[in-house]
């Protein structure tokens, strides 16, 4: 039964983990933006589509770890070799 | 972790098909996008009238960021990135409405379409350059090829990855996020977050679009 409480453990505090990063990246990327374009109003166009590109870059880090939380909770691998276990 | 009820899969069990619920939404929302696009083609005017003022916009808009990202030589692929925006924004905008479920929640989905712009752009490469299109995997010098060419391939690998998984990890997780609240307090509750999934609709769209033309036009452009 440890097993299955572990799962959950490393399920959230990855998640968290991975938040944790994402966000602190995307801080820093959208403080430039909002530098730049507060500089050059006019360029807000185009610092806006290179910002997005560089946030959806940055967000798939946390995407992989929302992945992986999700096989972890609802399709382990080795789920069925622990019941197994369990029931001998 | 899915919706409760989806009636497109109640009316497969009705005929005892067996059908992935992503497989006959996606085939709903072809069916509504074609229904569309007769609909505007019948009455095409130089003054828009009811649906037209919607619609031409939006593919002007999309025009003009191919030509502002890929230059005069994208133009070609406007037909291909048109259909993807298209295709991801309704289907990223019925996971809205109850009884829907959107066909980009699956990897399935996401993963035809990622891998159909990761084949497009080595395609391309080689319809525009040739045999030297391989020069784009070689680095700037030539002795630093057997360096550069396995990263520049596992680099190219990763593309129809992350493009599958930011995909699907943003439609799926904002599901789940979304059942667990109508799970928690059904009342007024997942109404922020589903303004959240409206904002997320639409940048996905704006993302996918945008990576499949800068892929694009890296394989246009000439080798340096």
């Amino acid at each position: 039964m440890e097993f299955f409480a572990w799962c959950v453990m490393a399920a959230g505090i990855g998640m968290g983990l991975g938040s944790f990063g994402t966000g602190i990246g995307q801080g820093i990327a959208i403080s430039k933006a909002v530098e730049g374009v507060a500089r050059n109003p006019g360029a807000s166009g185009k610092i806006m589509t290179i910002m997005l590109i560089g946030l959806a870059m940055i967000e798939s880090l946390a995407i992989y770890v929302f992945v992986v939380a999700m096989i972890i909770l609802f399709a382990n691998p080795f789920t069925a070799s622990v019941v197994e276990m369990l029931g001998r | 972790m899915t919706h409760p009820f989806l009636f497109l899969q109640w009316l497969e069990k009705q005929f005892h098909l067996h059908l992935g619920e992503h497989v006959t939404y996606t085939w709903l929302v072809m069916i509504f996008l074609i229904l569309v696009a007769l609909l505007v083609k019948r009455s095409i005017q130089t003054v828009p009238r009811g649906l037209q003022n919607i619609l031409e916009p939006v593919v002007t808009g999309i025009e003009g960021m191919i030509e502002e990202t890929m230059g005069p030589k994208g133009k070609a692929y406007f037909p291909l990135i048109a259909t993807i925006a298209f295709f991801i924004l309704t289907s990223n905008l019925i996971a809205l409405i109850p009884g829907f479920y959107p066909p980009t929640a699956n990897l399935n989905t996401n993963a035809a379409m990622a891998l159909t712009v990761f084949a497009m752009t080595h395609i391309i490469g080689i319809k525009e350059h040739g045999i030297g299109y391989f020069k784009h995997f070689c680095g700037p010098v030539i002795w630093l090829a057997p360096l550069i060419i396995p990263i520049e391939i596992v680099g190219h690998l990763a593309r129809p990855l992350s493009l599958t998984l930011r995909l699907f990890g943003n439609m799926y997780g904002h599901e789940v996020v979304l059942m667990i609240f109508f799970a928690l307090v059904p009342f007024l509750v997942p109404l922020p977050m589903m303004l959240m999934g409206v904002l997320i609709a639409f940048i996905q769209t704006f993302v996918f679009m945008l990576l499949a033309m800068i892929y694009i036009a890296g394989s246009l452009e000439e080798a340096h």
